[in-house]
């Protein structure tokens, strides 16, 4: 039985005007159950609540678009995964979490690969760890770290900041899990640990800059470790901040007609909506084109909170299919984006929906080291 | 002579006898020197607890009164009308605060309490040395200064002028009118601004006492109540043309901005020409128009028509926390106006909340809804497109389903918001703004049109939103405050001044350039200073900045104060 009074006054429930804004806004409303406003509703009513019966509390992607729109500065976003906290509490953690929760404690990352391993994606490129007098740290996402398929990203930002004359360094073996995920998973514990855990690594090898290749990693570390010592950037702040200093020039044409993703964690919620946007136009040859649906007003690829593995409770609509459609529907031959998640769910969804040959998913750091 | 002093504690109910012991502290001002009477009592301010004050003077003889109450901006007019009323000098009289700055601020009753006693204990000390001071009248200038053009200062205007005296009505655009002439009509009687107006506007112009200053703007005010210089500067070609009106009172009805709806960008205003303000939908409606007054978008009838309320009001995200107070029955009114130019289409209002609180505005969205406007509750999430038509997302939070709503229209419902210039019209005229940014009035309810500035009051929506009836109503209101003055001829000016020992001056010229409101000049004959009495407000900066301690300020003498403070010491 969980304490609905407790979650009311912990998440300022009271001020809720039961508007629907939240609910209108959730992207994963129109596919399951998931109901915010119902959720601080029956809070406030402090009815009768049956975790575990409550599935769709596990559909929320974190993407907080239903905070960002609330009125009344009422976050339902943290509500639920305060609710997914006491779930994982009460031990009944869902299936497809346990492994890499484990192997996020264990080996440091959730894709359940060996610690010792986490730097193969950067075989050959010599790259200097991380110590005093050097300014500047290269974070990759676990995601950019161990799969394949978006392990291309982090070589190509090395290649680019080498370009630019950005003097970076890296954690090697002792770079981990960032926490993002498992804190929104609501694994709070977890969290903590590989907070303060990080912090300590960071404070030793003397970081005063990190920049991510993920902006689930740039979102955390800015907001979440309540940590001063250091500033973060995502790599689109970086590049677009080297492109206009005249560090880093693109000399190779890139032919497509490009539109973008928005990841939630870069533009909802952190503003970062132009940066992005002025690397993709500052390349030779690249015509871009937004989506009817961009910026404040994008679509989230339910990537996030999570969400990368747990299917939720509706997999037959997915979100990401519907993006492809739209991005088809500007004429765009590449759809850019700037996260490993945004990168994974739309090229799955790419090849799901038979657009291979219409339209390339490609994340902006590819695209910029082949304008280089 | 001795001085016999009566000290009258007041409970205010329990705000003060929660955490005073009020008992206590009356047998504690009996011990004081020259306390010969010492009372307590529920309500000070009542009539039976103002005449223990008035009876104690008359029957013991008092020479002065100390009044432990609320603060000194509440009740110090009325009690020295108290001690005046049995004979005293109301200068004669000093209040101690034990409400604000002791029994709301503490929850130690014993420590309350103990505060309290110092407090009535220093007032006290002071009150005994405090002398007699005439009570001084000015003449008025009888004329009156309206600055904004609307329908707030149009009417203020005209009711001034009415009373027999000048008006100088000055506003910024080169034409009258205000928000009101951008309306097509007014709710609920569906009245059109041009019928409103139009007298209005005749009568001011025919008016032989007002004049009016369009493409005008006050740059500066001085003086006081009675007596104040407008600096104007009309901008007529491009260098300005200077004049200085000289009135006795001042109605400020500057107006409001609407809410820029860019600031939501989720819902596609900019982004759609077919997402509309509600300002915008009333220049569309207008047969003197754009449309010639045909409800037409893209050279379309609309035949899906969303009208969404609460746009930047009620939202924290806009930093707009109140409500806007008009948004509901424009919607209501703009949903009937669709209706009547388009029998057929799908018009639909979504709300959170439905608020038609004034007369007849029940009756009016009653009638709305008869006329097949339908009300759907949830505020919307976004508005986007989908092949040539918009989607507005939203949850009908009565069905709890998010829903997708096809529109070829969508009218935003936007609120009223300060304007921009608010700060300088604040800095201008002297006056304090509320926390929602718009100019703040003395007491909401006691003194609504009054200002911190004596002789200034306030007006229509630069107050705070609200429609044309409540607008109108503040703007007589404002008048028939602003005519007080005009009427009576004379003010009262402060009498506690500064004056000038002439033996200490040495005519170095601080206090010349302390004092905020210019009461101090070098005499050049004597070199010394002298205080102008009519425009000292007996602030006390010159006291504090003079370095031969040569000018004070009658009831803040040094001894006065310093005695004050010794007895908390």
């Amino acid at each position: 039985m969980i304490d609905t009074q407790a979650l009311v006054e912990q998440f300022g429930l009271n001020a809720c005007i039961q508007c629907g804004k939240c609910t209108g806004g959730c992207p994963v409303s129109r596919k399951t159950d998931l109901n915010p406003r119902l959720l601080v509703y029956q809070m406030l009513r402090g009815e009768e609540f049956e975790l575990t019966a409550r599935e769709e509390l596990w559909d929320c992607t974190t993407c907080y678009t239903c905070g960002l729109r609330c009125p009344k500065g009422v976050k339902a976003v943290d509500l639920i995964v305060g609710l997914r906290g006491q779930w994982i509490e009460s031990g009944k953690i869902p299936t497809t979490l346990r492994g890499p929760l484990t192997a996020t404690l264990n080996q440091g990352n959730p894709l359940v690969l060996a610690r010792e391993d986490r730097t193969l994606w950067a075989d050959g490129l010599d790259l200097k760890p991380m110590a005093n007098g050097i300014g500047t740290l290269l974070f990759t996402c676990c995601e950019n770290a161990y799969d394949p398929r978006v392990q291309p990203m982090p070589r190509a930002l090395v290649n680019l900041l080498r370009a630019a004359g950005v003097d970076f360094g890296t954690l090697g073996l002792d770079e981990q899990c960032c926490g993002s995920e498992v804190r929104r998973i609501g694994e709070s514990g977890l969290f903590e640990y590989l907070r303060d855990d990080n912090i300590e690594k960071f404070k030793a090898a003397g970081v005063q800059n990190i920049v991510t290749t993920s902006p689930h990693c740039y979102n955390v570390y800015k907001h979440e470790y309540g940590a001063t010592e250091y500033q973060v950037e995502h790599y689109t702040q970086t590049l677009a901040r080297l492109i206009s200093a005249g560090k880093l020039k693109f000399t190779k044409k890139v032919e497509a007609t490009v539109t973008y993703q928005d990841p939630c964690f870069l533009g909802k919620q952190n503003g970062i909506y132009e940066e992005p946007r002025s690397i993709l136009k500052a390349m030779p040859g690249v015509k871009f084109i937004d989506m009817d649906r961009s910026r404040e007003r994008s679509m989230c690829c339910e990537g996030g909170g999570g969400r990368m593995w747990l299917e939720g409770t509706n997999n037959k609509v997915r979100l990401a299919n519907d993006r492809i459609q739209q991005a088809l529907e500007t004429g765009a031959n590449m759809l850019a984006t700037a996260c490993p998640f945004c990168f994974l769910t739309l090229s799955d969804a790419v090849i799901a929906t038979g657009h291979e040959n219409d339209i390339k998913v490609m994340d902006i750091l590819q695209i910029a080291n082949q304008a280089l | 002579m001795k001085p016999r002093i009566g000290v009258y504690i007041c409970h205010c109910g329990l705000n003060i006898a929660n955490s005073v012991d009020v008992a206590s502290a009356r047998e504690f001002a009996q011990t004081l020197d020259h306390v010969v009477s010492a009372r307590n009592y529920t309500y000070m301010c009542s009539d039976p607890g103002q005449s223990l004050i008035t009876q104690d003077i008359r029957e013991l003889g008092l020479t002065h009164v100390v009044v432990a109450s609320c603060s000194p901006r509440m009740h110090e007019l009325t009690f020295r009308a108290t001690v005046q009323k049995a004979g005293l000098n109301p200068y004669c009289f000093e209040m101690a605060n034990i409400r604000e700055q002791c029994s709301w601020v503490h929850s130690d009753r014993v420590l309350a309490t103990q505060k309290a006693k110092e407090l009535i204990a220093s007032a006290v000390a002071k009150v005994g040395l405090l002398v007699p001071l005439e009570e001084r009248q000015v003449a008025v200038t009888q004329a009156a200064l309206v600055v904004g053009g609307g329908v707030a200062g149009m009417q203020a205007a005209l009711d001034i002028a009415d009373a027999g005296f000048q008006v100088h009505l000055v506003e910024k655009d080169s034409q009258l009118g205000g928000r009101v002439s951008q309306l097509y009509s007014t709710f609920p009687t569906m009245e059109r601004t041009a019928d409103l107006l139009a007298p209005m506007l005749q009568r001011i112009h025919a008016h032989a006492n007002i004049h009016v200053h369009t493409d005008s703007r006050v740059e500066k005010l001085d003086g006081f109540v009675g007596n104040f210089t407008a600096t104007v500067h009309q901008y007529l070609d491009r260098a300005a043309q200077v004049s200085e009106l000289s009135v006795g009172a001042v109605v400020v009805a500057t107006g409001a901005a609407t809410f820029d709806p860019i600031e939501k960008p989720e819902l596609g205003f900019g982004t759609y020409p077919n997402v509309i303000s509600s300002l915008q939908f009333e220049q569309l409606i207008n047969p003197e128009g754009p449309t010639g007054g045909r409800l037409v978008v893209e050279g379309k009838e609309p035949q899906e028509i969303v009208f969404i309320q609460c746009v930047g009001s009620r939202d924290k995200t806009t930093g707009n926390l109140y409500c806007s107070r008009v948004c509901c029955m424009v919607a209501a009114k703009q949903a009937h106006l669709a209706r009547e130019r388009l029998p057929d289409a799908k018009i639909t209002t979504l709300y959170a909340d439905v608020r038609t609180f004034g007369k007849g505005h029940e009756e009016f969205y009653d009638r709305v809804r008869k006329e097949r406007v339908r009300y759907r509750r949830g505020y919307v999430s976004e508005v986007y497109r989908q092949a040539d038509k918009l989607m507005v997302r939203f949850e009908d939070t009565l069905i709890q389903q998010p829903v997708e709503l096809t529109a070829d229209l969508v009218v935003l419902e936007i609120g009223l918001t300060p304007r921009p210039e608010t700060n300088e019209i604040a800095n201008t005229m002297g006056l304090p703004r509320s926390g929602d940014g718009f100019l703040l009035e003395i007491h909401p309810k006691l003194r609504p049109v009054e200002t911190a500035v004596d002789g200034v009051f306030v007006a229509g929506t630069c107050q705070g939103p609200k429609d044309i009836v409540d607008t109108l109503a503040q703007a007589r209101a404002a008048a028939s405050s602003a005519l007080a003055p005009l009427c009576r001829g004379q003010v009262k000016v402060e009498s506690a001044t500064a004056y000038v020992n002439d033996e200490l001056c040495a005519g170095c010229g601080i206090c010349v350039a302390t004092c905020p409101y210019g009461a101090p000049a070098l005499n050049p004959r004597t070199g010394r200073a002298k205080v102008n009495a009519v425009l000292c407000k007996g602030c006390g900066s010159c006291q504090a900045a003079c370095p031969s301690k040569a000018i004070r300020v009658m009831q803040f003498t040094s001894r006065q104060v310093l005695e004050q403070i010794a007895v908390l010491a």
